[in-house]
């Protein structure tokens, strides 16, 4: 029997494949990748029952139009999506988020756009076959690594899923409750004392612009222009997700999955690894406030985090 | 030795290994990389993700449903390091065009320094630089140290698109752009060559830390009938 795969009827905006990302690879300055928003795309997974660990297509703003070739598989949308299933036969349904659906051959997925957030993912039950790179699947398109030539798809491209071992294909929802969240929680950064006072009582007191330079990359806010009393350059040096440099301009830059991996600007804070899935899903327009906590707290807040998802992924069914 | 540990956010931890930037604190920094590389190989230290050497901090990703922050700082105080003697480094040479369509900042420097452009160049090629550390997007170079008369700071506004292969120079560091980025640095010329191959599975990075680097200058037509 012939393999099974997704036609690409239309790319949509950024369309990619993305897992847990790749590590130990920061010293030669390839980012960790991944999913943007990572408790969504474990989700995904968990609704067409396959590892957690598998490959699923992310999309950005306006999703692709996929037809299915060769097969039937159990498919599922995490995220706040606007979807529809067009079936063969040429019936539309509307689509659920967090519930997976059986899809036949010539069916086609029309991910029509995300609502109150920027990524959405789309997880196939055995998962996409795929060729790992340094032991992951994610696109990294700023240095072309990856599935699909380190690329995100276009028209007319083909997405070829694996072989599912699972005899049955079983319907199964979680009830996932998303809103998004405008306080974003920091710990201080190693350039923190860098910035005068009055650029620290506005950092935490005023709001902050998601401008419309966003991508996976990172995220460029506009607000209070912060006031660096000490040097706006520092030797390049390592970043890692959520962090937030402040260039000579004083507008801070957030650092997302594909960031580069070292920089020069000073850093004033570091999101908590619990809010980078938040943090990534704000659309443009949004305005955000930043609340500081310690590192002891940020630990209990990711054990909060962690227990949260594994709540999702138990009440499954 | 590392000076001070502390923490970058809550999944990672910072080691600062002195103020200045030198050969001399960047193979401090390199040794406890190399250590710390072998530990996590031969898998004698759990959740470690990532190590991100530069030219005088060592910074330590780590996965936090695994470890945390006190139990990796722990692992760092306890550390014997010895210094690896064997050394695979290489003199590489690297083709660069300057022509004025390349060189996107060259007027902005030569504002700013007060030297004309042949000047600037000259200074440029004239030297050969040490590879402090390598990364930002996949195998970009920070090499150092540049004369005296040609240091400058980024740009106040980093670009959001700097085109592939573009050669800058900031403070006393020079670097190759090794695919378009966004990116902050002065603009003096490209490169046709290719610095980062994710072919090469082991040693994907051209330049690695340690490596001596110098440029030469090509013609339009060189750069243009580039063939590696």
């Amino acid at each position: 029997m012939n393999k099974a795969y997704f036609e690409i009827l239309r790319a949509g905006v950024n369309t990619t494949i993305q897992d847990k990302g790749r590590n130990h690879l920061y010293h030669v300055g390839v980012a960790v990748g991944g999913a943007i928003d990572q408790r969504n795309y474990t989700l995904s997974n968990r609704l067409v029952e396959n590892q957690l660990n598998e490959a699923v297509v992310e999309f950005a703003y306006q999703g692709p139009l996929l037809k299915l070739k060769n097969g039937k598989i159990n498919f599922a949308i995490s995220g706040d999506i606007l979807f529809k299933i067009i079936r063969k036969n040429l019936e539309v349904e509307d689509g659920e988020c967090y519930k997976s659906y059986i899809l036949d051959e010539e069916d086609q997925i029309d991910i029509i756009s995300t609502k109150n957030s920027i990524y959405g993912y789309l997880a196939v039950s055995g998962g996409f076959d795929l060729k790992k790179t340094w032991g992951s699947y994610s696109i990294n398109t700023k240095a072309n690594i990856g599935p699909n030539d380190g690329r995100k798809y276009s028209l007319n491209d083909k997405i070829f899923i694996k072989k599912s071992d699972k005899k049955n294909l079983i319907k199964r929802k979680i009830d996932y409750d998303y809103s998004p969240v405008n306080i974003i929680r920091i710990i201080k950064g190693t350039n923190f004392d860098y910035f005068s006072k009055d650029a620290i009582d506005k950092f935490f007191k005023e709001d902050f612009l998601i401008t419309n330079l966003v991508d996976r990359m990172g995220i460029r806010l506009k607000g209070p222009k912060l006031e660096n009393i000490v040097n706006s350059n520092i030797k390049s040096e390592g970043l890692v997700r959520g962090v937030i440099q402040v260039p000579g301009d004083g507008n801070p830059i957030i650092m997302l999955s594909d960031h580069g991996t070292v920089g020069g600007y000073p850093k004033i804070g570091v999101i908590i690894a619990a809010d980078l899935d938040l943090i990534g899903q704000l659309t443009p327009g949004t305005k955000i406030n930043f609340k500081e906590v310690s590192l002891e707290e940020a630990q209990n807040i990711f054990k909060a985090y962690t227990k949260d998802t594994n709540r999702y992924l138990n009440e499954c069914n | 030795m590392v000076i001070n540990i502390s923490n970058l956010g809550d999944t990672a931890v910072y080691c600062d290994f002195g103020p200045e930037v030198n050969e001399s604190i960047n193979a401090n920094v390199i040794d406890y990389f190399n250590h710390l590389s072998k530990l996590i190989k031969e898998k004698k230290v759990e959740g470690i993700t990532n190590l991100t050497p530069s030219y005088n901090k060592l910074i330590i990703s780590f996965d936090l449903t695994i470890t945390n922050y006190k139990k990796i700082k722990n692992l760092i105080e306890g550390l014997i390091i010895y210094r690896d003697i064997k050394n695979n480094n290489q003199k590489i040479k690297i083709p660069v065009c300057c022509d004025d369509e390349y060189a996107l900042d060259i007027i902005r420097l030569i504002e700013k320094l007060n030297i004309n452009k042949d000047k600037i160049l000259e200074l440029y090629f004239n030297k050969e630089y040490f590879c402090y550390m390598t990364g930002f997007i996949a195998g970009m170079p920070f090499l150092g140290d540049l004369n005296k008369n040609i240091r400058c700071d980024r740009l106040e506004t980093p670009r959001v698109k700097m085109p592939k292969g573009s050669v800058g120079i900031t403070e006393q560091f020079a670097n190759i752009y090794t695919f378009e980025s966004p990116g902050g640095w002065n603009i003096i010329g490209n490169t046709p060559k290719k610095i980062f191959d994710d072919k090469n599975l082991d040693q994907p990075a051209l330049v690695n830390p340690g490596d001596k680097v110098s440029f030469y200058q090509i013609t339009k037509e060189e750069y243009l009938n580039w063939n590696e």
